[in-house]
């Protein structure tokens, strides 16, 4: 059976040629190949990476950014918040005053209310008294008529009023 | 309408070919045999047709070395026929049939040291020269464009190289695969393309490279040697003492000479696995072919058929054959990472 018995010249042959084949492949072919593939690989793993990266970062900064307008919009309201609370202080502190103001007003004008009274009533008084002489005199005068001292104890009163009626 | 129109153009083809057989009828006997050992064997012209009784074919180198005369070299067609050249001429039969033999001055017969240029070896160097140049072009267009996908040749061949690569390679051998990757990988494709250019049946293809066994010998003897080179401490131990029974080891080796032998039978059947199956192929394809000449003397009609039905088999065995060229390297490359990755463990 020659099929089954190698040919000394092909099989020279072949291993001389695929020799050289894997030689020749082996160190210039595949190698070169695979490596320059791995490193795409390695280089489009890196891009998806690094592009990963950077929107992780963009999604912070979002955060981040959304995080401050917050923060600005509660200190905005706490801002007013107080000065509502400041407003309020102001007028009711304002309104304090003013009562007590009033109310020391009040007090014044009442004291010198009372003086006005006091004096009047004195006024009256003296007016009432001087009202209960003359009355009397008038009365007295009647019982002591034509005396000259009498005369002119009534003409010193009369004088006396009117000055003090002047 | 359609339909009709081709039920007629088939008849015109069966009768076509019925033709050409009634006018072929005074052809001697074909002897199929022949025809398709001719064919699957080497050969020291590369026979392309016959025109009108004239042969077209390519005549190759003869490189002998005689014992008497050192070395010859000349061309195959000082040969034909039967011709002698210098002493040496193609034997009829005997044990060297079809190869040069040498007439010593003592008369006897002997075959000299024969490193012609066969029609397997001029095939052989053309597919090398092919794979070297695509690979090479391939490496140089990763090499022109730096962190690019490439797209339409190279990017299939880079389709192939990482099928295998990642898919047969990696996960066979394991973490040390990177050393033995481009050897199989140059043995994948070399079977490949081997097997390919074996389907084309005209020149540059259709010698059968994987379909001798030498070829494959060298193929299957270079995994050998791979495979026991990186054989590691427990790879010999499980040869020479495997974990069986103690009385399949004492007092006689059997599993030891079992295991033994499995380290030869392995690469044997790598060897005989891919010679048979792409021998096979080819015998088929030829004998399907030789149907529409064998059918000759049967009539004008029944050849017809028989041109129609050898067509349209020799379709499918071609389709079936391009499936097994693929699948052939495909095992062929698996096995001998599967066997180094054995070997490693």
């Amino acid at each position: 059976m020659s099929l089954l018995t190698p040919d000394s010249g092909l099989l020279f042959w072949m291993f001389l040629s695929f020799g050289i084949v894997v030689f020749i492949l082996c160190k210039f072919g595949f190698p070169v190949i695979i490596n320059m593939v791995e490193q795409r690989k390695e280089f489009i793993d890196q891009s998806l990476n690094a592009a990963k990266q950077a929107n992780e970062q963009l999604a912070n900064i979002q955060a981040e950014s959304a995080a401050i307008l917050a923060q600005a919009k509660e200190q905005q309201t706490a801002i007013l918040k107080e000065a509502m609370q400041a407003k309020e202080r102001i007028i009711s502190e304002a309104r304090d005053q003013a009562i007590t103001e009033g109310q020391r007003q009040m007090e014044k004008v009442t004291q010198q209310i009372q003086e006005e009274k006091e004096k009047a009533i004195l006024e009256i008084r003296s007016e009432i008294a001087d009202l209960s002489v003359n009355i009397a005199e008038k009365i007295i005068r009647q019982k002591i008529e034509k005396n000259e001292e009498q005369q002119a104890v009534i003409n010193r009163l009369l004088n006396e009023i009117t000055l003090y009626k002047s | 309408m359609r339909t009709l129109d081709k039920y007629k153009l088939l008849l015109i083809i069966w009768l076509a070919f019925g033709w050409i057989g009634v006018n072929d009828v005074s052809a001697e006997e074909i002897n199929v045999q022949e025809i398709v050992f001719s064919h699957i064997q080497d050969n020291y012209t590369w026979h392309i047709t016959s025109w009108n009784q004239q042969e077209i074919s390519i005549p190759l180198p003869i490189i002998v070395k005689s014992e008497e005369r050192g070395w010859n070299f000349f061309i195959a067609s000082r040969l034909h026929e039967g011709n002698m050249h210098h002493g040496f001429y193609i034997a009829k039969e005997g044990e060297h049939a079809g190869k040069v033999v040498e007439k010593k001055s003592t008369g006897e017969e002997v075959r000299p040291l024969d490193i012609s240029i066969t029609k397997n070896v001029l095939a052989l160097l053309l597919s090398c020269i092919i794979l070297t140049s695509v690979i090479l072009g391939v490496a140089r267009w990763y090499k022109k464009h730096p962190m690019e996908a490439p797209g339409g040749f190279v990017g299939m061949i880079e389709a192939c190289i990482f099928f295998i690569h990642d898919g047969v390679i990696k996960d066979n051998i394991g973490k040390d695969y990177r050393k033995y990757a481009p050897y199989l990988l140059t043995v994948f494709f070399f079977i490949l393309l081997n097997n390919l250019m074996g389907l084309i049946p005209v020149f540059p293809g259709g010698a059968n490279v994987t379909g001798n066994i030498a070829i494959t010998l060298v193929l299957s003897a270079i995994t050998f040697i791979i495979v026991n080179v990186s054989g590691t401490k427990a790879y010999w131990k499980g040869i020479f003492w495997p974990e069986t029974p103690l009385f399949l080891k004492l007092p006689f080796p059997l599993m030891p000479f079992v295991e033994f032998f499995g380290v030869f039978t392995k690469p044997f059947a790598l060897m005989i696995r891919l010679f048979a199956n792409i021998m096979a192929g080819h015998t088929i394809i030829l004998g399907l072919t030789c149907l529409v000449f064998i059918s000759v003397s049967m009539g004008a009609i029944v050849n017809g058929a028989m041109s129609i039905v050898s067509v349209v088999f020799c379709v499918f065995m071609n389709c079936i054959e391009i499936l097994v060229a693929c699948i052939q390297a495909y095992i062929f490359t698996l096995l001998s990472a599967v066997y180094i990755g054995l070997a490693k463990e």
